[in-house]
């Protein structure tokens, strides 16, 4: 029962103080001619699927903001725990700040209790900070874990309600996903046919859907092992361009040409290797 | 549908459009639900158990809100434990009612849920409680849920007081 939070301090409720001044920056900017910045949000295919010694989980990569890609190829499957990790669809800051927060809760708790912490947990988190801000917060998640109890895997509502299931499907091009699943699912799968089975309905959201697109990842979670495959399939590939549109050197006449020569004295030079690990 | 999560003011969210029924027989409760849960026009769940526990012997039934119904039910099932422990012994099922009402009238205008709560207990044996909107009251049976409307003239024609275990079970799926 004891929650160890560090990240969240909690206040009554939504606090709506910043409200006021949104509203009134955004009557100023028409003079200034500039409009305010859009939530970018993820229309997305996700999902996952328990099979037999563990969890599959499944998300496409494209980004969009109104009716334009923002990002062809972001990350939609988030780290919580070495054992448990989170699709997001919704608003991307929303889901990106969701799980960071409860990922440092969880990593805390575990500490605390000196344990891999369980998928129920993390749902249990999830569910009721999306309940306190009453669907404010427009994150909806699949969350797919395995711990000592086994393999789990929860769906998460914005407004904070949950189901645990064998099969679940989020975002919009979650019809099309979900009808790949309810055709082909079976309990009990073995790894490589519940691979291609999540592959094939998120191929199926990114066909069928507006909002998704790109790449697909997946993320397969069994006891002991996690393997992130991004991407798993290019689905969508760049196309090759049949001109070349570079234009030859001379095209532009050149008229006068000055060479300025800067002096420039080296006083210090320091070498500082960057960790690119 | 989760795409689009524009416009906060009217959706609610997953809402359980539902059917949900308790009767009290002798010796205990029978109680019974569908299993669909949508959000607008589509089915997100089609095997949610709405049939919730709140404790050994005291289960409650959830319609509306999908949110709301299983927080207020989870919430009811933390108090229950810790008053089982400080009494020492199985809680009464008014007592969990109570605490269901408790929270549904003071966060009447916020939440939208409806819950049944049903259980048996040693003092009273199997009861039923309603528990809409904040009011509490025991009935013999009690149905409750947007399909509930549908089932009110099956239910008052085919009701009848003392019935045994099996029939209510009958009752109850058909």
């Amino acid at each position: 029962m004891a929650t160890v939070s560090v990240c969240q301090y909690q206040p009554r409720g939504f606090s709506f103080e910043n409200c006021k001044r949104n509203a009134l920056l955004e009557a100023d900017s028409t003079k200034f001619g500039f409009n305010a910045p859009a939530a970018r949000k993820t229309g997305t295919t996700i999902c996952g699927i328990v099979f037999k010694d563990g969890v599959v989980l499944g998300a496409d990569t494209r980004a969009t903001e109104g009716m334009v890609v923002a990002d062809k190829n972001c990350s939609k499957i988030h780290y919580i725990s070495p054992n448990i990790y989170c699709c997001g669809a919704g608003t991307a800051a929303d889901t990106e700040m969701t799980t960071q927060i409860i990922s440092s809760n969880l990593e805390l708790h575990s500490l605390t209790t000196s344990r891999l912490p369980r998928v129920a947990t993390a749902n249990r988190m999830l569910k009721q900070m999306l309940f306190r801000y009453q669907g404010y917060i427009g994150a909806a998640l699949v969350l797919g874990g395995v711990d000592c109890t086994g393999p789990h895997l929860y769906s998460i509502y914005p407004h904070g309600s949950t189901d645990k299931l064998p099969y679940v499907t989020m975002g919009s091009g979650s019809l099309a996903a979900m009808a790949v699943f309810e055709d082909r699912f079976k309990p009990d799968m073995e790894e490589e046919e519940a691979k291609s089975l999540v592959r094939d309905a998120i191929a199926a959201g990114i066909f069928n859907d507006l909002g998704s697109g790109s790449n697909i990842d997946l993320c397969v979670i069994t006891k002991g092992k996690v393997d992130y495959l991004r991407p798993h399939d290019v689905a969508n590939n760049k196309g090759v361009r049949t001109g070349s549109y570079r234009y030859k050197r001379g095209t532009t006449g050149v008229l006068t040409k000055t060479v300025t020569p800067l002096n420039l004295e080296v006083v210090e030079e320091s070498i500082q290797t960057m960790d690119t690990s | 549908m989760q795409g689009s999560i524009s416009d906060h003011g009217t959706s609610k969210g997953l809402k359980m459009g539902t059917t949900i029924i308790a009767i009290e027989f002798d010796g205990g409760v029978v109680l019974g639900s569908d299993s669909r849960v949508s959000a607008g026009a589509s089915v997100v769940n089609r095997v949610m158990n709405k049939l919730s526990p709140l404790h050994d012997k005291i289960y409650c039934a959830l319609s509306g809100s999908a949110a709301d119904a299983q927080t207020i039910a989870e919430i009811v099932n933390y108090q229950l434990d810790v008053h089982s422990v400080e009494v020492g012994e199985d809680p009464l099922v008014r007592s969990a009612a109570t605490l269901v009402k408790n929270i549904s009238y003071k966060y009447k205008e916020e939440l939208s849920a409806h819950l049944i709560v049903g259980g048996w207990d040693k003092k009273e044996g199997g009861q039923v409680f309603a528990t809409l909107n904040g009011l509490i009251t025991r009935q013999p049976f009690a149905v409750g849920g947007s399909g509930s409307s549908y089932i009110y003239g099956f239910v008052d024609a085919e009701y009848r007081r003392r019935m045994t275990r099996q029939e209510c079970q009958e009752f109850v799926i058909n």
